[in-house]
């Protein structure tokens, strides 16, 4: 069986996949991840989860190219700004320096 | 040499060359998983063994080092078992369990020592020893669950159970037995142990592997 490993490096801090295992059951699992991505004091706690446990999705389809759903086409800084000044929420934006 | 220290370093010889032999998987084991997982084991074992010398060698006024590398193979301690080279997986898997459930015995009658730096170190390698544990028993039960499996581990055990008698003292030896007759479901051949002190040959050939770097290098050299 293979078993997906997710680390978390410090306490707060979001999981991510770090590997996987394979391990006959999920007790050998425990130890393998554990020695594999532990054993360093790298993480400060695991996930072990079957692989065949997670749903994968990787279809998206985008038939009619609707560009304007996506942000890498364009900078809407400046008229973020602009919509913020007329609207009076400057500083509420993200970044801004609060008081 | 104290009792206090002879008693260090037996202790320190079994991790030391327990850790060597286990090493010797490393890179060959069964599997990827298991080669990281016996590899970190040895490593841990080795551990162990430095923090027991650095114990010893507080007393003796000498160093870790020099009570790990520069002594004689006949001077060393350790037990008969750990000096075996037995680099065949059932017999590796035999090894191991007998050790870390001889060595639970062991370091849960120094837990309870007056002496508590020994207590406290012994307390320290236990919560390690755990996971070690835990790893010898699975695999124990993977190996009784298939009939080829459960062949070759007794017959393993029972060529190694003289020299598993043989690491602890006899007040412990009851209990060794009694954990092992109960994990296997039968009881275990009767037989002498074979003790601290005897020195197989295969000693002698890991010595001079383990000590080659230490000797080719002066005294003192730093890594």
């Amino acid at each position: 069986m293979i078993y997906e490993v997710f680390r978390q490096e410090r306490k707060g801090q979001p999981f991510q996949h770090a590997g996987s295992v394979t391990a006959p059951n999920e007790e050998f699992a425990e130890i393998y991840a554990r020695e594999q991505y532990g054993r360093r004091q790298e993480s400060v706690a695991l996930w072990l989860a079957p692989r065949a446990a997670l749903r994968e999705i990787d279809e998206f389809p985008d038939e009619f190219e609707m560009k304007y759903r996506r942000v890498d086409g364009y900078s809407i800084k400046a008229r973020l700004q602009e919509a913020r000044e007329r609207a009076g929420t400057l500083d509420m934006a993200p970044g801004a320096a609060s008081e | 040499m104290s009792e206090r220290t002879d008693l260090l370093l037996a202790i320190a010889d079994d991790e030391l060359i327990l850790g060597w032999r286990n090493s010797e998987w490393t890179g060959i084991a069964p599997f990827l998983e298991e080669d990281v997982a016996f590899s970190s084991i040895a490593q841990n074992e080795i551990g162990h063994a430095r923090a027991l010398y650095e114990l010893a060698a507080a007393e003796l006024g000498s160093t870790a080092d020099e009570l790990a590398f520069d002594r004689p193979p006949e001077e060393y301690r350790a037990a008969p078992l750990v000096q075996l080279r037995r680099l065949e997986w059932a017999r590796t898997i035999a090894r191991h369990w007998l050790y870390e459930t001889a060595d639970e015995l062991r370091l849960a009658a120094l837990k309870d020592s007056d002496d508590r730096e020994i207590a406290g170190l012994a307390a320290k390698m236990d919560r390690e020893e755990a996971y070690h544990r835990m790893h010898a028993e699975m695999w124990v039960d993977r190996l009784l669950a298939t009939e080829e499996g459960r062949e070759r581990l007794g017959e393993a055990v029972d060529e190694l159970w003289p020299y598993a008698l043989g690491v602890l003292d006899d007040t412990l030896r009851p209990e060794l037995a009694a954990r092992a007759q109960k994990k296997l479901g039968r009881a275990l051949p009767d037989v002498e142990p074979i003790a601290r002190g005897v020195h197989e040959d295969e000693l002698a050939e890991l010595w001079k592997e383990m000590t080659s770097v230490r000797r080719s290098a002066p005294a003192g050299a730093q890594w």
